[in-house]
């Protein structure tokens, strides 16, 4: 397979990287704290979340370890508590929420459109200051003793029942919250506003269309859950009443106001990473996405219908019995566009040329678990079929289909896909294929067998558990292990190509994208000229026509 | 396999003795449900193999090496139609089939034995109507349907038993119900379910289905001496109740003969059925459910009655039939008032009342 490529780099012995580019424009740890440039924050983001997903991942090495045995033999109930609380709290807010849209999104949407930089660069910079403190709350709650919520921080037991840091990490999320409203504001105005000569809608690459419509759900969403949790405070704090019962308030208010964000949120964290695939698909197999507008308007669609299905997390608890027939079916509805895409991906494929670098590894990975993913979503959606599954390891297993399976597969693949452009060196090729495939093995391993464990019953959030769950978890527990080889090794990798890959050049992958068209890494204006586009988005024939005008006025 | 290490071995010999795949069908509605499991498993397969099918084949057919040339299509109105209403309408049965086993599980058949759930941090305690209790375990006789009421005295807790495949929260402030039919006699586990604080994995608990006769015996075995119903006339009369809904004709509160399941005028206008739930809004926050005609003097009895208490009221106004007993126990707490002291308390009314009684 070794000649079925389409990377082609510059000639090794004379490739220089450019002198002059983002990287090496400013000297200094000063240039970089107050930068404005969106390749600098979206460089700031990645360390960042990278460390966080890390601290993450820890704890949820530590409750693969608890699970093993089904008493508490490694770590007291309590604790075990904090740690998955702990784990969903930093996964969700401080990974997954700004993984593919602050980091890839914000390093390549001003390129994609044509743009210098984001329309709001000191609100970018804004945004990752307050990510940053919310990161340091979190760490603070940790450090003075942890919080055991759960990541959804169930009133009243929240409220009235617990005396953890249950203030300061709602005010962390608080604060991550408006970080990350303030990231899809900046995308909403740059997508309007500042798009190229030429550059209409319909010519966007469709990771643009994706992160617009998690833009549209963050600034409409995240607001909701800021409100939720300021009333968990207050209602700690000075006890006003609006979720406990004994004051006149209505705890299921609470679940209707934090699902109302909290579900979206997965189409937020999801939506991006659908738009890295329909990138990743196209490039390697050397296609127009199939359908382009189906797909685009699939992203929109999900965003308008999944602010409508967020009571589903609430068929069980005593919603009235018509609410949940009408959740159900918005729902099923959600659920269609979903698949449309995963059959236009499939269908990018036909007839195209494809090559299988490591982001198409992971790019196939990301359509085989999310489908899973998304299939195990409908028994969860369908009202009958949730009463047996949901609180179980059935919607854990679901879920981490969806968000690890899916999501950070996808990110995984965005990573590799841009990093010659962000660093101008190309990854090690093989390693990296290597560990995106341990990666779908220790994924599968780690998350099938729950869906096991889940129609037998068992609960999520048990520290101990009865032992005929054990031998499953132990499956579960041993591909955990080999997922986080899986993990390890890109950031390894990775770290080593900064100073050992190959020079990129200025598009390795023959991509189409505006942001291939200049240098890697990019200067810190992006383009020397202010593109003009002329073409389609995936637009291969207009690549090669380029290559050989190139070719014809060099030779 | 010396080479194998102990440990590894009891685990293994453990695992393949005890290795459970699938929970046992122990209700009337379980086998229902595992159909559309099995459906929606299968649909989910089917789809998963078509996705790995497609790219599979599209990959070994269109690799670079045997189609060096992609041949660009813009897209396929036909498919995307396809792929659109395919799976919305495998969606769409999903949605019917699930609702009518949502709707069946959540309304509970007229004939069914209530049985209330009170869930708090950290165990469940069952009160059945003839006043047995249970911490942590649930006696059911099979072929009979059992209806739960549940409710929480302070977190959100969830009473799930995985063989019957049904889960209900228990939500403070609020009862909700479930119900179901067991059919094979057994030990099944009882979870809570929804994350409820420190000791969450504890609040387990079986779930014990009996024969009719082992049940009757059970119910014999484990019974306190008073049915539910006659604690809660116990705590009516303890709690005072009984001075205000006496059924006198200038008694402060309405009658509550016969209230329960009927139809109510409340002083707001509003019509309301007393059902368990506003029995237990009109203890507990008695100035929001005011009877027409009457003042609004009740007190809230919030903090003052437990959970299990409010249960015990509830059962015993739901089985409350005629005035007569009422009128018994006032006769009795008028028989206190001979001594000097209660006569000063209620001077001249309660004789009085005493002759209207029984005529």
């Amino acid at each position: 397979m070794s000649a079925a490529t389409i990377v082609s780099l510059p000639d090794q012995s004379t490739a220089r990287i450019p002198k002059m580019n983002f990287l090496t424009k400013e000297n200094g740890l000063l240039s970089w704290l107050l930068t404005g440039d969106h390749k600098r924050i979206a460089t700031l983001y990645l360390i960042s979340i990278t460390f966080f997903f890390f601290i993450g991942g820890s704890l949820a090495g530590l409750i693969r370890l608890e699970l093993l045995t089904p008493q508490t033999s490694l770590m007291a109930a309590d604790t075990y508590n904090k740690v998955f609380t702990m784990h969903g709290v930093i996964m969700v807010f401080l990974f997954l929420v700004p993984s593919v849209p602050a980091t890839i999104g914000n390093f390549v949407i001003p390129m994609m459109v044509g743009a210098k930089d984001l329309a709001l660069p000191k609100v970018n910079l804004l945004s990752w200051y307050l990510y940053i403190i919310a990161g340091f709350m979190v760490i603070y709650t940790m450090a003075a003793g942890g919080v055991d919520t759960g990541w959804t921080f169930t009133s009243p037991l929240s409220t009235h029942y617990l005396n953890t840091h249950v203030i300061s990490t709602g005010l962390a999320i608080f604060v991550a919250g408006f970080s990350s409203i303030f990231t899809g504001l900046n995308f909403i105005v740059t997508i309007h506003k500042m798009r190229c000569p030429g550059m209409t809608w319909f010519r966007l690459p469709l990771f643009v269309w994706a992160n617009y419509a998690a833009s549209i759900l963050m600034v409409l969403g995240t607001p909701v859950l800021a409100i939720t949790l300021v009333l968990v405070v207050l209602e700690r704090t000075v006890h006003i009443g609006v979720f406990d019962p004994a004051y006149g308030g209505d705890p299921i208010l609470f679940q209707h106001l934090f699902w109302f964000y909290s579900h979206p949120a997965v189409y937020i964290m999801i939506l991006p990473g659908m738009g890295v695939i329909s990138e990743v698909i196209s490039t390697f197999s050397r296609k127009r996405v199939f359908g382009y507008t189906a797909v685009a308007f699939s992203s929109v669609a999900i965003a308008v219908f999944g602010f409508f299905v967020w009571a589903h997390h609430m068929f069980i608890m005593g919603i009235s019995n018509y609410a949940a027939l009408v959740f159900s079916l918005l729902t099923m509805l959600v659920a269609v566009p979903s698949a449309i895409k995963i059959f236009n991906w499939a269908f990018t494929l036909y007839k195209g040329s494809i090559t299988f670098e490591t982001p198409m590894l992971y790019a196939f990975g990301f359509m085989g678990l999310f489908t899973i993913g998304g299939m195990t979503g409908v028994f969860l959606g369908s009202t009958g079929t949730d009463i047996h599954l949901t609180e179980t390891y059935f919607i854990v297993a679901h879920f981490h289909f969806v968000m690890v399976g899916g999501m950070l597969m996808a990110f995984l693949s965005g990573i590799h896909f841009w990093w010659p452009k962000w660093t101008g060196r190309m990854y090690p090729e093989k390693i990296s294929q290597f560990a995106a495939v341990v990666t779908f093995i220790g994924f599968n391993f780690t998350f099938f067998p729950q869906f096991i464990l889940g129609t037998l019953g068992m609960p999520r959030r048990y520290a101990a558990y009865p032992p005929e769950f054990q031998a499953l978890n132990v499956f579960s527990t041993a591909g955990a292990t080999i997922l986080g080889v899986g993990y390890l090794l890109p950031v390894l990798y990775l770290t080593w190509s900064l100073k050992y890959g190959a020079i990129a050049g200025n598009n390795p992958w023959q991509a189409t994208g505006l942001e291939w068209q200049t240098q890697s890494p990019p200067l810190t204006e992006n383009f020397l000229e202010t593109p003009i586009m002329d073409h389609e988005a995936y637009d291969y024939e207009w690549l090669e026509q380029q290559q050989q005008k190139e070719v014809a006025s060099v030779g | 396999m010396d080479h194998i290490s102990p440990v590894l071995w009891q685990f293994l010999q453990k695992w393949l003795t005890h290795f459970a795949l699938f929970p046992p069908e122990a209700s009337k509605i379980a086998p229902e449900m595992d159909a559309l499991y099995f459906f929606m498993a299968l649909v989910s397969l089917v789809g998963l193999v078509i996705v790995v099918l497609l790219i599979v084949s599209f990959s070994i057919l269109y690799s670079k090496k045997r189609h060096p040339k992609a041949v660009q299509i813009e897209g396929s109105t036909i498919l995307e139609a396809t792929w659109t209403i395919i799976p919305l309408g495998l969606f769409l049965i999903m949605f019917v089939w699930g609702a009518l086993l949502y709707f069946r599980i959540y309304t509970p058949p007229a004939n069914a034995m209530n049985i209330y759930v009170v869930g708090k941090q950290w165990m469940w305690k069952a009160e059945h109507p003839g006043g047995q209790h249970e911490i942590n375990a649930l006696h059911v006789p099979v072929g009979r349907p059992i209806q739960l009421t549940l409710i929480s005295q302070d977190v959100f807790h969830s009473f799930s038993i995985p063989a019957f495949r049904v889960k209900r929260e228990a939500i403070p402030g609020r009862y909700t119900t479930v119900w179901f039919e067991a059919t094979t006699p057994g030990t099944y586990h009882l979870f809570c379910t929804q994350y409820c604080g420190t000791n969450h994995s504890q609040m387990i608990g079986d779930v014990v289905v009996m024969t009719p006769d082992d049940f009757k015996k059970w119910l014999e075995g484990s019974t306190s001496g008073n049915s539910l119903a006659q604690d809660g006339e116990r705590l009516f009369t303890s709690l005072s109740c009984s001075s205000c809904h006496n059924t006198r004709p200038d008694a402060r509160g309405p009658s509550l003969a016969n209230v329960y399941d009927s139809r109510l005028t409340l002083s707001t206008g509003e019509t309301i059925t007393a059902d368990d739930a506003y029995l237990r809004q009109a203890i507990l926050n008695p100035s929001q459910h005011i009877t027409q005609g009457y003042a609004p003097i009740m007190p809230t009895y919030q903090g003052q009655v437990s959970e299990e208490g409010v249960i015990a009221l509830v059962e015993y106004i739901k089985n409350l039939d005629s005035d007569y007993r009422v009128q018994q126990t006032l006769n009795t707490t008028d028989l206190v008032p001979e001594s000097p002291a209660g006569k000063a308390a209620t001077p001249g009314k309660a004789p009085a009342a005493q002759k209207e009684v029984k005529p």
